[in-house]
């Protein structure tokens, strides 16, 4: 065996995987990869089941460092420069550190969540099926917390296998879409209007338990109680201030304000990766829509194994590689095949 | 034939759950119909449902839309929820000692005075209800109880606390509950019980199940210490009474 030590590391960073499902009827919440597109896509860079449990990491930057032995990683979300030993490592591409090795990452660049996915997965103890990180029940294996410098992660030794790297889907942009309700009747038109009309920014005082809206305040019709119901991820509920809440992972099972609208499973992720203060909009769309983008996105997770190609076969592409210039991101050559987006099948 | 039930309205939330809604109120008759709903979808299931999450007024079913649409599942779920309920069965009865006031109720005293009567008086009226566990929600055990005495009905507070002891025994609005893990709350705190509703590493993990009946008996402050230190060790001390 190996070990991975968490050589440095940043606020909002922890162990998370598929969630934790079965005891929300009992006020545990799921938990969760915050983007659970990017936690399996490097989970399958190193043969990993695709909600193995992995290291979320939050905006500011990290360094592993394999002890005992050599550890193949993977990273994937939220871009930032990384390296070991100072050769660049891109996103969405798996790495062999050697006995002694660092993988030092940056800032996240843009978005928010970066995971890092170890061969062999994380192991440790699950509670209800799942090894994510709920600090405000103590679980999560195998620490119960954030993570902290010094921790460490026994892990199986690489294997040797080539490295790998994988061609994601070309990410939607546009719109947050969101399917109206439950409670939008607790809403006028002329407020429904406003909540999908106008730009709205992601407050600084977000977590993973909800993210904050910043925008014109939303009126309720009766006034914001109403009894308690069950919440998803991703329901926007509006209290008393008018300001709208996204529930996020760490969510409350249950809630007292109205939900004017839920966010498609589709897109969660995609609002997870919004920075704080980047403007964005919501869109509605009908319960169909909202279904089918459900299943491919399914779909899409199930077939990341096809998308895996030989790290040695990285194309520049010039172009893409432009735009992301332009869009303000530093992309270094090496970094072209996160760029390299072929079209949606 | 029992003629059906009206039927309860089914609210998307998002593409992958449906708020199965009895009432907007909280009201014993559609609390009951809610959990016989959430036992007979767990006695027969419906392929697709992934979990089921009881609450006061409605019951929210978690589903994988890669299995079954929106339609189809409202479709099978009406019917059942349209079904005359069945006969009460026994329910299980849980004795919950409380500590109550002082350092443990921190709200006693405000509360007794908002209801121009004595703290003795409060813990007599919270002591004598019989109590029903309409839902658990919002963190691990937290046990929401309906059958308050209405004398002790009362809003919450104006100014929310950012965290309130485990434990916790508290009321709001006409709501009575047992809080497990320290959290924020603007309920009115009367005391404290040493019983974890919810214990990692203990049989069973969760105590209370919705559905479940509740009373409390006060102990003094030295006896919750001697019970809080068993409870750590992971005994239930939560009376189990035998219907």
């Amino acid at each position: 065996m190996s070990r991975l030590v968490v050589a440095s590391i940043g606020p909002a960073s922890s162990v998370q995987d598929g969630g934790r499902h079965g005891a929300q009827r009992y006020g545990l919440t799921v938990s969760g990869a915050m983007d659970r597109l990017s936690l399996a896509a490097a989970n399958t860079l190193v043969g990993n089941e695709p909600f193995a449990a992995a290291v979320e990491i939050g905006p500011f930057g990290a360094s592993f460092t394999a002890r005992d032995g050599a550890v193949r990683v993977a990273i994937s979300g939220a871009p930032r420069n990384a390296d070991v030993a100072g050769n660049p490592v891109a996103m969405d591409t798996s790495v062999t550190l050697k006995d002694g090795e660092t993988l030092t990452l940056g800032f996240a660049r843009g978005g928010a969540f970066t995971y890092l996915a170890i061969g062999g997965a994380i192991k440790g103890e699950p509670v209800f099926g799942s090894l994510a990180v709920n600090a405000r029940a103590g679980l999560g294996s195998p620490y119960p917390r954030p993570l902290q410098a010094s921790d460490e992660f026994t892990v199986d030794a690489a294997s040797g296998a080539p490295e790998l790297r994988i061609e994601l889907p070309k990410p939607a942009s546009g719109p947050i879409r969101v399917l109206l309700g439950p409670q939008d009747d607790e809403f006028d038109e002329a407020n429904k209007a406003l909540f999908l009309n106008s730009e709205w920014k992601i407050s600084a005082t977000s977590d993973r338990m909800g993210y904050r809206l910043e925008g014109p305040a939303i009126k309720h019709l009766h006034g914001h109680n109403i009894v308690s119901d069950g919440t998803v991820n991703g329901s926007i509920q509006v209290p008393g201030n008018g300001a709208p809440i996204a529930l996020m992972m760490d969510r409350g099972t249950s809630g007292g304000y109205p939900k004017i609208a839920t966010v498609i499973t589709a897109d969660i992720g995609r609002l997870a990766q919004t920075s704080a203060g980047t403007a964005f909009r919501f869109k509605a769309v009908s319960m169909a829509e909202a279904q089918d983008a459900a299943r491919k996105f399914a779909q899409a997770i199930r077939s990341l194994p096809d998308r895996l190609r030989s790290s040695d076969t990285v194309a520049l592409n010039i172009e893409a590689l432009s735009d992301a210039n332009v869009a303000g991101y530093a992309v270094s050559a090496v970094d072209a095949g996160t760029w390299q987006v072929t079209a949606e099948p | 034939m029992a003629a059906t039930l009206p039927p309860p309205r089914l609210l998307p939330s998002g593409d992958s759950a449906v708020t199965v809604e009895f009432s907007r109120t909280i009201d014993e008759d559609a609390n009951q119909r809610v959990l016989a709903l959430d036992k007979a979808l767990a006695a027969s299931p419906i392929d697709g449902i992934t979990e089921t999450v009881p609450t006061y007024r409605s019951l929210l079913v978690h589903y994988d839309p890669g299995k079954i649409g929106f339609d189809a599942l409202g479709q099978k779920i009406l019917p059942i929820a349209t079904r005359p309920l069945p006969p009460v069965t026994k329910a299980r009865r849980w004795r919950i000692p409380v500590a109550y006031g002082g350092e443990h109720g921190i709200d006693l005293e405000d509360v007794a005075k908002a209801l121009s009567t004595t703290p003795d008086d409060i813990v007599a009226r919270h002591v004598g209800g019989d109590y029903k566990v309409a839902m658990i929600g919002f963190t691990p055990g937290w046990s929401y109880l309906s059958g308050l005495d209405k004398s002790l009905h009362m809003s919450r507070r104006q100014n929310p606390r950012l965290l309130t002891p485990a434990g916790t025994i508290s009321i709001g609005g006409v709501q009575a509950g047992i809080q497990c893990l320290a959290a924020p709350s603007g309920w009115h705190l009367l005391g404290r019980t040493p019983v974890r509703t919810y214990q990692l590493h203990r049989n069973p993990t969760f105590l209370t199940e919705p559905g479940d009946r509740v009373t409390f008996f006060a102990i003094d402050h030295k006896t919750f210490e001697e019970m809080d230190r068993a409870a750590e060790a992971g005994e239930i001390i939560a009376e189990q009474v035998v219907a």
